[in-house]
Order: structure tokens, then C-alpha cells, then sequence
């Protein structure tokens, strides 16, 4: 037995933050230092991306946990030779202890974790670390003790409704397929998480896969089905790795295959990899994609449950959505639905980043504000900067103003602001950032991603993208705002799936709350965010100059000139205005005008 | 096409063979060992799959994945999700344009790097990123830009 089990979070956050080195570092500390009896484990996302790479101590003798933040090569140095040798850990770098009295950042207070319950806890790597947290429970409960219709009948009493972004009750969707009768249905796990500012699912596939796979196998057996997919897109290889690694797993352990537990229920999952197209997040161009063709939306009805996958019924749910499955089943729908709001049950997974101090990930009961998550949770706006937005539900949601923070997330008071839901994506926004050029962001993308089928979602969004390009050029024109609307109103209307339906959204609701950002870009042709680089110059100035010299050297075009007699100065027509020299100079003498 | 390079397609052909809706991971598999998708090899899956060189050719052109024109050593996806694009993807790009001496996105001269726009890498937290081949770099500065590109 060791004395000590070190952890290492090695989500794509923590490796990208350095985790790699620090895995490395250990496995060095280990060959030199064996009296120290450690062993070495990995683990998915914790959720606190902004303090990776993190690393937990656990004492095998007392089961004591401390977890440090931030830890790269040299600070494990001094962890070894303060925590491990001289048994003095350092507090100043904790985030967070199994003891009661020990520090415990503000970030996992209020959170209730369902579907984050392992990951960061775990190896996602173990299926026996799965079964030790009462992994497969659910399933050996379904396949022993309940009917089909007892597992659709509970997951429809829990309330759950579906995570990817709609929230259409789960239990209901099931029982759609279920009623069909086809000696061949199809269960699809949507994978696909393409809504940029969302990670969640990312972070359940690499920390905790077989919550997902076993939530898949339960909705399998419920709706009789025999054969599943994952979509996965190809962005995220270290998820379809582990995914194929908790597969292979389950198999061998017959939680999936044929005659599963010794029962008449045989089922498969493959993985299909996503080739990089948005649009294949709608479930229709999800299953073309599927079958080897272009991703494009086709009409509904028929619907999925009627006729899928090379026709067959088929029946598709989110990564999250998957993962509530067994945690409902194993601790009862009544528990789950206790949590939330009337309408909307149970917990939703947030992904915060952004202009905020405290980015990663969330989870909390429906129902809470949205101030309560960005303020309390993490911490608000670094910089002492002031909050001015947060966009939610990717390119088909909107921006939240200040004055609506004090409204419950839930998936009805969400939409009434003209946002959504959607997948869980909060991107925060302060004062520095334009509500115009966000607007145009999201245009950039959809008009980019819509695949070309409906004529208002092809063009529309283009003729969108262009008026927004030229208000930020300053090139805008009177009239130009009640263009927008009213392609806005054109392209909702007349396109055939989410993506066209949605698409303006970003557009709708920065008019409706920041309707002066657009009059000051035409009217007055100024940004007042200082964001639109043909509306800003940047200079400096002379008196406050120092000399240090930092912006011309982080200038990354060379257009700053000086020296230590003269002020530095900014060369108008080279320079590409990205605010590097704002963002270093130590005196602030960089100014926006 | 050489001997070999056909070969390998007929092998990658062979391992889908029983799969059902194989051409993308076909394609998929072809892209991954020849880094691109030539007209000879559109030809062959063609011919075995029995497949229209036509839906191929929109298969391949509707997906960011599928690349048409051979790329170069390492591939470099800058991304440009929400919350990248707020902290300032935009100075990333300009950037890595300015020190590896490119117009827009595209392959260096000399075959070292392909640039790519990605729509999110789905490491929000440590905006902005870039990935470079499997690698993702978070946090990026100007200065870790350079460092990263001199690493390459």
C-alpha cells in the first residue's frame, strides 16, 4: 500500500494548461524518491479550469484530499519538499480540502453535482473506479427489477428534459420510440458540441464516459433497441479515446454486447466521428452524416422516432442529458425532480469563460439567478471592469443584459429574455466588448455553417453579416437597423431547422438591449466599447509616457517608435490596433479615442 | 498515385468494407494518411464504394474536416469560438500571419505550416487557444505565440 495518491487532472484544459510536465514531473519524483510510496493516478476535469493544472494529495492512511491549483514543475518541487517530505502542506496554493475547516473556494458552494459527480474524481480511464462510485447500478436494477415501460414511466415522472438545447421531456422522447414497432430502432448519443462557449459535454466524455454510455444502454433497453451511435466531433480526440477505451471496457465486462447481465437485451454503440460541420448538431443533418452523406437538415415530420437512420425509428439525446440517466434511476426520480423549478427539474451544467474571474464549469440546480452564478459562483468581472452581458446558447441564443440577472435559470424565463437555454454556454462580456461586433461574430459563424439548403438561411444571414461588417466599418446607414430586423424576421421564419430558425437571435436581442451601441456606430460613428478598430485610434500619451518601452516591444507589427530620451509613439498607419500596447503599458498612457 | 499509396487505400477500403454508411470514415481514414483528399483517390473510393465521383466530390466540400489540396507538416487551428473572439482571437491571428509571413489563411511557402480557422476547440477557459497537429496552447501572448512557433 502507498502512502500518498497523487491525481492529475488531464482534461484537454489541464494538459493544454501544462498537465503533461507535471505528470511527467511526478513519475520522476517517484523513481527518485521511492520511500515516499506514491502512486500516480489521472483524472478528467474538475471544473475549476481557471486554476489548472491541478493536482490532488491524497493521504491513503488518514483518506485526507488536498487539492492545488495552478501547479506547474516548480511548485510541485516545493510540494514534494514541503507537503510529502516535511508533512506541511502549503495553504496558500490549496483550493480545496476533505477537511471541513479547510479552504473551500466559493465555486463549489451552491453547485449540486449530478452529471459532474465523477469527473475530476475518478480515472475516466477505469471502468472499476466507475463501478466502485455506484457505476452500472442503474443498470443491473433496470435489467433485473423494471419493465420498459417502468424506466420510461420514471425518467418522465423525474421531470428530465432534454440538455442539448430544446428541452423536450426525455421520458416523452423515449416513449415516441418505444410505441414503434420495427424489429430495428436505432439510440444515438449526440456528441456534437459545437456551440462555441460550450465544454460540458467535452468535459463528461473525457472524465466520466460511462455515465453516458450506461445512460445510453438504459434508453436503449426502454425503447428496444439494439444498436447505437455516438457523434462525436473530431475536434475532441482525447474524448473519442477514452469513449473507445470505456466501450471496450463495458463490453468485456458484457454491460454492453450480446445478452447483456445474462439477459435477453443485447446492445452495440459504435463511434462515428463528426467531420466538422455545425449544422450536424440538428438531429436530422446528424443522421445524414451518419449514413455517409452531407449534413443537411430535412423536414419533420417524419420524425426521428418514426423514421431515423436509414428509416428505422431512431431516438437521439445529448451527451448530458445521458449522463442524469442512472443517477435518476439509482437514486429515484423523486429525488431528482426535487431539485429546480416546476418546469424545469434536476441540475444544467454551465460553462463559464469569458471576461470572467473564475472560468470552467458549473453545475447547479435549475432555478438559480444568473447573478448567483456569475457573481457569487465565480467570482464576476476581473479588472475591476464592469459587467455589461452574458451571451448564452451559442449562435442560437442572445445576449443578457445587467438589468435581467435576477432571473431564474430555467428553460421558459431563459427564452422570454430572447435567449435560450441551449446547450449551457455562458460567455461574459464587460465593457471593453461590443455588442455590434458580437453580433457580427455570430452572424460570421452561422452564415458560414448554414449549409446551404433554405434560400432565407443562405442569403439572409449573408445580407445580415454584411449590413453588421459595414456598421462596424463605421460605414453604416440610416435605415440599416430596420433592414436587419426585418431580414431577422425573414430568415426565422422561412428556414427549415434550428440553425436558420435561430440565426438571428444574436441580432434580435443586441438590438433590443443595446439598441444605443448600434445608433452610436451609424449616427455618430464611434464605438463606445472601443472595440471597432476603423472607429478607434490608439495613442499615447506623451506626459504620462514613462519610456519603458514594453509596447513597442509587444507591438507585434513594429509600429510603436522611441527610445529612453524620447516618448514612444504610435505610427497611425501601420499600426493594426489589437491592443497589445494598452494591455502592457504599466501607466496606462495608451488611450482609445 | 504510386503503387504503394494505392495500397494503403485499398487497405483502408478493405477495413470498412462491412460497415454501413463507411464513406466518411473512409474519407476520414484517407485524410488522415495522406493529410488530404486527391482527385485519384475520390476516384478509386468511386469505383469500390460504387458511389457517384459527384456526391464524393459534395461530401467532401461540405465538411471543414476534408481538405482538397495537400497541407502542410503541421497543421495550426487558430480558434475563433466566443469567448476567444472576446479575449482577442483576432490579435492571435494577426499574429501568427505577421511571423510566419501569410496573407490569410493557407499553407506557408515552405510547406512548414497549413493556418486554419477552427469554430471552437472547446477550451473556453483558456482563451485564446490554438492547437498546433494534436496540441492545444492556451492563454495565449504574443510572446507565447512566438515561443510556440519557434518550438516547431
Amino acid at each position: 500500500m502507498s502512502k500518498y495518491k497523487v491525481v492529475v487532472g488531464m482534461g484537454s484544459c489541464g494538459i493544454a494548461a501544462g498537465a503533461h510536465s507535471v505528470y511527467e514531473k511526478v513519475q520522476e519524483t517517484i523513481k527518485n524518491k521511492p520511500e515516499l510510496e506514491i502512486m500516480l493516478e489521472e483524472t478528467g476535469c474538475i471544473g475549476m479550469c481557471y486554476k489548472e493544472p491541478l493536482v490532488e494529495i491524497e493521504n491513503v492512511k488518514t483518506g485526507k484530499k488536498f487539492l492545488y491549483g495552478g501547479v506547474d514543475v516548480k511548485r510541485w518541487d516545493k510540494i514534494v519538499e514541503e507537503h510529502l517530505v516535511k508533512g506541511e502542506g502549503i495553504k496558500k496554493w490549496m483550493v480545496k480540502t476533505s477537511d471541513k475547516d479547510g479552504t473551500e473556494e466559493d465555486i463549489f458552494k451552491k453547485q449540486f453535482r449530478i452529471v459532474l459527480a465523477r469527473t475530476g474524481h475518478i480515472n475516466p480511464e477505469s471502468i472499476e473506479e466507475y463501478i466502485d462510485t455506484d457505476g452500472y447500478k442503474a443498470l443491473k436494477r433496470v435489467l433485473r427489477d423494471m419493465k420498459r415501460e417502468d424506466v420510461i414511466d420514471e425518467i418522465k415522472k423525474s421531470g428530465l428534459r432534454g440538455r442539448g438545447g430544446a428541452g423536450f421531456p426525455t421520458g416523452l422522447k423515449w416513449e415516441f420510440a418505444s410505441k414503434e414497432k420495427n424489429s430495428k430502432k436505432y439510440m444515438v448519443c449526440n456528441a456534437d458540441e459545437g456551440d462555441p462557449g460550450a465544454f460540458m459535454d467535452r468535459a463528461v466524455l473525457e472524465g466520466d464516459p460511462h455515465s453516458v454510455i450506461e445512460g445510453m444502454i438504459i434508453g436503449a433497453f426502454a425503447v428496444g433497441s439494439d444498436e447505437g451511435y455516438i457523434y462525436c466531433r473530431a475536434e475532441y480526440p482525447l474524448a473519442i479515446k477514452r469513449l473507445t477505451i470505456a466501450i471496450e471496457q463495458a463490453e468485456k465486462m458484457n454491460f454492453l454486447g450480446d445478452k447483456i447481465l445474462g439477459t435477453e437485451f443485447s446492445f452495440y454503440i459504435t463511434i462515428k466521428q463528426g467531420a466538422g460541420a455545425f449544422v450536424c448538431g440538428e438531429e436530422t443533418a446528424l443522421m445524414s452524416s451518419i449514413e455517409g452523406k452531407r449534413g443537411m437538415p430535412r423536414i419533420r415530420p417524419p420524425f426521428p422516432a418514426q423514421k431515423g437512420i436509414w428509416n428505422k425509428p431512431t431516438n437521439i439525446n445529448n451527451v448530458e442529458t445521458y449522463a442524469n440517466v442512472a443517477w435518476i434511476i439509482h437514486n429515484g426520480y423523486e429525488k431528482f425532480a426535487k431539485l429546480g423549478t416546476e418546469k424545469s427539474k434536476g441540475t444544467k451544467v454551465f460553462s463559464l469563460s469569458g471576461k470572467i474571474r473564475k472560468t470552467g464549469l458549473v453545475e447547479v440546480p435549475m432555478g438559480i439567478s444568473l447573478r448567483e452564478i456569475i457573481f457569487d459562483i465565480a467570482g464576476g468581472i476581473p479588472n475591476n471592469k464592469k459587467f455589461k452581458a452574458v451571451q448564452m446558447g451559442g449562435p442560437s441564443g442572445g445576449c443578457i443584459p445587467e438589468q435581467l440577472l435576477d432571473i431564474p435559470v430555467d428553460y421558459d424565463s431563459l427564452s422570454s429574455t430572447g435567449a435560450i437555454m441551449g446547450s449551457g454556454g455562458m460567455v461574459v462580456m464587460d465593457e471593453d466588448s461590443c455588442m455590434v461586433s458580437i453580433a457580427k461574430y455570430f452572424l460570421n459563424f452561422t452564415q458560414n455553417e448554414s449549409c446551404g439548403k433554405c434560400t432565407f438561411c443562405r442569403v439572409g444571414t449573408k445580407r445580415m453579416h454584411e449590413i453588421l461588417t459595414r456598421i462596424t466599418e463605421g460605414k453604416g446607414r440610416e435605415g440599416d437597423v430596420e433592414k436587419l430586423e426585418e431580414i431577422a424576421y425573414m430568415v426565422a421564419e422561412s428556414s427549415l431547422c434550428g440553425l436558420g430558425q435561430t440565426a438571428p437571435n444574436p441580432v434580435l436581442t443586441t438590438l433590443k438591449y443595446f439598441r444605443n451601441e448600434y445608433e452610436a456606430h451609424i449616427k455618430d460613428k464611434k464605438c463606445p466599447a472601443g472595440q471597432c478598430k476603423d472607429l478607434i485610434i490608439l495613442k499615447i500619451d506623451k506626459e504620462k509616457c514613462i519610456k519603458c518601452g514594453l509596447c513597442a516591444l509587444n507591438c507585434p507589427v513594429d509600429c510603436i517608435t522611441g527610445n529612453k530620451d524620447t516618448p514612444y509613439e504610435i505610427q497611425q498607419k501601420k499600426c493594426i490596433k489589437c491592443g497589445s500596447c494598452k494591455s502592457v503599458c504599466p501607466v496606462k498612457a495608451v488611450l482609445v479615442e | 498515385m504510386s503503387n504503394a499509396e494505392k495500397t494503403l487505400l485499398m487497405q483502408i477500403l478493405q477495413k470498412h468494407k462491412t460497415e454501413k454508411g463507411s464513406l466518411i470514415p473512409v474519407l476520414q481514414d484517407i485524410q488522415e494518411h495522406f493529410g488530404f483528399i486527391s482527385k485519384e483517390s475520390m476516384e478509386l473510393v468511386s469505383e469500390q464504394l460504387d458511389y457517384p465521383e459527384s456526391d464524393i466530390y459534395g461530401v467532401v466540400t461540405f465538411y471543414a474536416q476534408f481538405k482538397l489540396e495537400k497541407p502542410g507538416k503541421h497543421s495550426m487551428k487558430i480558434c475563433q469560438g466566443t469567448a476567444c473572439h472576446v479575449i482577442g482571437a483576432d490579435t492571435v491571428r494577426d499574429v501568427v500571419f505577421k511571423e510566419l509571413n501569410l496573407k490569410d489563411y493557407g499553407t506557408t511557402e515552405d510547406m512548414k505550416f497549413t493556418v486554419e480557422e477552427v469554430a471552437c476547440l472547446g477550451c473556453c477557459s483558456l482563451a485564446p487557444v490554438i492547437m498546433v497537429d494534436n496540441q492545444v496552447f492556451g492563454k495565449l501572448t504574443i510572446d507565447k505565440i512566438k515561443k510556440i512557433l519557434n518550438t516547431y
